[in-house]
């Protein structure tokens, strides 16, 4: 069976992963709407799981693919709870900039 | 049947301990009192069941409870040892005890604590026989302390008088610093022989070829510390002057009669210890004699009735322990025997004068009391010819037989002694001519309401001036029956003094003499001259000397407490501030990082999250750089 790792190459899929990383660190640092925030930090899990599933290939290991099976239903989890919570801000600020949110001010 | 009889004699003032102090307030007043003297009224009882055992067989009765503590081969009982001096010092323990609570139901009829009162005496009676009739020198601790505290507790039984409160603190502290020495006397014997037991201590030394008696010097010192501190001698003594603040009662029974001969109970109890060091014997006998002139002295001026009965306690506690340096323990006891009559009498009979001018103690204000107390006076005039030597009182028996055995043993400590004993007669009859004799000197009001105090009171003065009188007959030179009696306490023979000679009959024409001196001197001085001591601000030259007590007080406040308060202070001003400085600096820089730390929680989700990826950057740079 011709892997499909062989034609395109497992430095490829880093330099992806990386790259969707990164513009999940700049969006996250960037934008202020929590939404996309949000969106971006989702950016960064799937360029993690991407590795994930690159390497499992890579090494002939079918642990890597399991473990994102677990990532992904935990980050739907994820998801959920954190919707809840952005529509829960939104309901009472009227707004979902994050640079309105600064309760936390110690 | 001769441990329940034991155990009853124990623990019955314990027992009226236990009921006065929780049920004695509600019986009320009368009964508190009659439950605590009978307390100590079945004690006499059973130790004069003991005392007629032991007359007849001679044989000391040893009850062991159980084994008290065991570390490999030291072992230490928890028992009793009935013997012929624990026996012969319960006597007058319970015995005179007795008396005093007799008298205490009509003296403390207007306190209100009364039933506390008696519940405190009855607690002092329990450890007083534990003291006594412990089979060792543990449970002999255990009295000692105990006795201690009671005395603290009845010194400062009018506690609402801080005076009283500090005379109270005072006794105790004088008395843990003896405690002290007593303590690790006990820890050397204990060390040196593996026992506390005193037979089996008497056996061991009996029996032992090569004594380190280096050691044994040095515990008989600390011993002889610890006696020092409970019976008032040279330089622990000024606590039972100052303890004179507690009732009179309690004057009379621990502070005269029993308590303060403690320390001769454990010099006599442990007499093979200390015959083994002849230096601390010497050092017993000079402190005795010094103790005897310089309190006696200090007796000659003071104008407070009961501390010229204090400082002569103290005197004759010298005389005590000068017998007791010489090895005449037998001579000791004696003394203390009939001391505990005539002073347990005295201060029975101060107190009784005390009473009839309601509180007033200052013999300046007092006089001519012997028309309206017969009975008081008495007793009094009988007590103080015993306490001065005269023939036949018992007194002059114990008193000669001392001076009779420092003359045979040291010249120089007799005169000591005979000088102290004429001051003794001097300030006694000073006292009771300004008492009893010419014109009252208080108050109108006083006068007027001078009565002979009721028949509770009087009825154990009479006991006691009986036994004062006669008490002597117990060892008379001649034919003494206490030296019988108490002959198989000594390992060496009772010293042979009795052979009567010139020399001896001319020592008691001088001891004689000297009383009848010094009674001259305070008859001259007091009846015939009228005289009455100066108020306190016009005393001048050596009497003022004398009236403050040698400032003895004044130099152990310069001596003691102040360089103790001193170092206290060095330990507040310097040691704690750097303490504390140091600990709340740490929480001041504490703080302060803490305030700088709290700028970083800006509340902007922003820029953690910048932080939370300069983080995430820099771990990842440091594993790159590790690798």
């Amino acid at each position: 069976m011709t892997n499909i790792l062989n034609e395109i190459g497992i430095e490829n899929y880093i330099f992806l992963s990386v790259i969707l990383f990164c513009i999940g660190v700049f969006g996250v640092l960037y934008r202020r709407n929590a939404i996309i925030v949000f969106m971006s930090i989702e950016i960064m899990l799937n360029a993690v799981n991407l590795l994930f599933v690159a390497f499992s290939t890579y090494h002939q290991d079918a642990q890597g693919q399991v473990f994102v099976f677990f990532s992904m239903a935990v980050a739907a989890a994820e998801v959920a709870v954190g919707l809840a919570i952005l529509v829960s801000i939104f309901r009472n600020l009227g707004s979902i900039d994050i640079n309105n949110l600064k309760n936390l001010k110690g | 049947m001769n441990t329940n009889l034991a155990l009853l004699l124990l623990l019955a003032p314990f027992l009226g301990f236990l009921f006065n102090i929780f049920f004695g307030k509600k019986i009320g007043k009368s009964a508190s009192g009659i439950i605590g003297t009978l307390a100590v009224a079945v004690s006499f009882v059973a130790t004069l069941v003991f005392f007629l055992q032991i007359n007849e067989t001679k044989e000391a009765v040893q009850i062991e409870l159980f084994n008290w503590i065991q570390i490999s081969n030291f072992r230490v009982n928890f028992g009793f040892l009935l013997d012929q001096l624990s026996i012969l010092w319960l006597l007058f323990v319970t015995g005179i005890g007795s008396l005093i609570h007799l008298y205490s139901i009509s003296y403390m009829h207007d306190d209100e604590n009364m039933h506390k009162f008696f519940a405190y005496l009855n607690l002092f009676i329990f450890f007083m026989i534990s003291l006594v009739t412990g089979s060792n020198l543990l449970v002999l601790f255990i009295g000692w302390e105990g006795v201690g505290l009671c005395s603290y507790l009845l010194i400062g039984f009018w506690h609402k008088n801080q005076d009283f409160n500090d005379a109270a603190k005072k006794a105790f502290i004088m008395n843990r610093i003896g405690d002290l020495g007593l303590l690790i006397g006990i820890f050397i014997i204990g060390s040196l022989f593996s026992t506390l037991d005193y037979t089996t201590l008497k056996t061991a030394i009996a029996t032992s070829s090569n004594l380190d008696l280096t050691m044994i010097s040095v515990a008989a010192f600390a011993l002889f510390i610890g006696a020092c501190g409970k019976s008032a001698q040279i330089p622990l003594y000024t606590w039972l002057p100052d303890a004179m603040a507690g009732p009179t009662p309690v004057s009379a029974l621990i502070h005269a009669a029993t308590m303060v001969t403690a320390g001769i109970f454990m010099i006599t109890r442990l007499n093979y210890v200390f015959d083994l060091a002849p230096d601390v014997q010497n050092i017993i006998a000079i402190v005795g004699a010094v103790t005897s002139l310089v309190a006696a002295t200090i007796a000659l001026v003071q104008t407070d009735i009961k501390k010229v009965l204090a400082y002569s306690t103290v005197s004759q506690l010298g005389l005590m322990f000068l017998a007791l340096g010489f090895g005449a323990y037998e001579v000791a006891v004696f003394h203390v025997i009939t001391h505990a009559f005539f002073k347990a009498c005295l201060f029975l009979g101060s107190g009784s004068v005390i009473h009839a001018l309601h509180g007033e103690q200052d013999m300046r204000k007092m006089g001519g009391l012997k028309k309206v107390m017969g009975i008081t006076f008495i007793t009094f005039l009988l007590s103080s010819l015993a306490i001065s030597g005269i023939p036949p009182f018992s007194g002059f028996f114990s008193k000669d037989e001392i001076l009779m055995t420092a003359f045979h043993n040291n010249i120089a400590l007799w005169v000591i002694a005979s000088l102290a004993s004429l001051m003794t007669a001097f300030y006694m009859f000073r006292l009771l001519y300004l008492t009893f004799f010419k014109e009252f000197r208080g108050t109108e009001k006083q006068k007027s309401h001078l009565h002979e105090s009721p028949a509770l009171i009087t009825f154990p003065l009479i006991v006691l001036a009986i036994l004062a009188t006669i008490g002597g007959l117990i060892s008379l030179p001649t034919d003494s029956w206490l030296n019988g009696y108490l002959a198989p306490l000594f390992s060496k023979e009772v010293h042979e003094v009795h052979h009567f000679g010139t020399t001896e009959y001319a020592l008691m024409c001088v001891a004689v003499l000297g009383g009848i001196i010094g009674i001259t001197i305070a008859f001259v001085k007091y009846i015939k001259q009228n005289q009455v001591p100066a108020e306190d601000a016009e005393i001048t030259g050596f009497s003022k000397v004398l009236y403050n007590k040698y400032y003895v007080d004044e130099i152990y406040d310069v001596i003691f407490v102040n360089s103790i308060n001193g170092l206290s202070r060095f330990f507040r001003d310097y040691v704690e501030t750097t303490l504390s400085a140091a600990v709340f600096g740490l929480g001041k820089v504490t703080n302060e990082i803490s305030y700088q730390g709290k700028k970083l929680q800006t509340g902007s989700i922003g820029f953690y999250l910048f932080v939370f990826v300069l983080g995430l950057c820099a771990i990842v740079t440091y594993l790159f750089l590790a690798q």
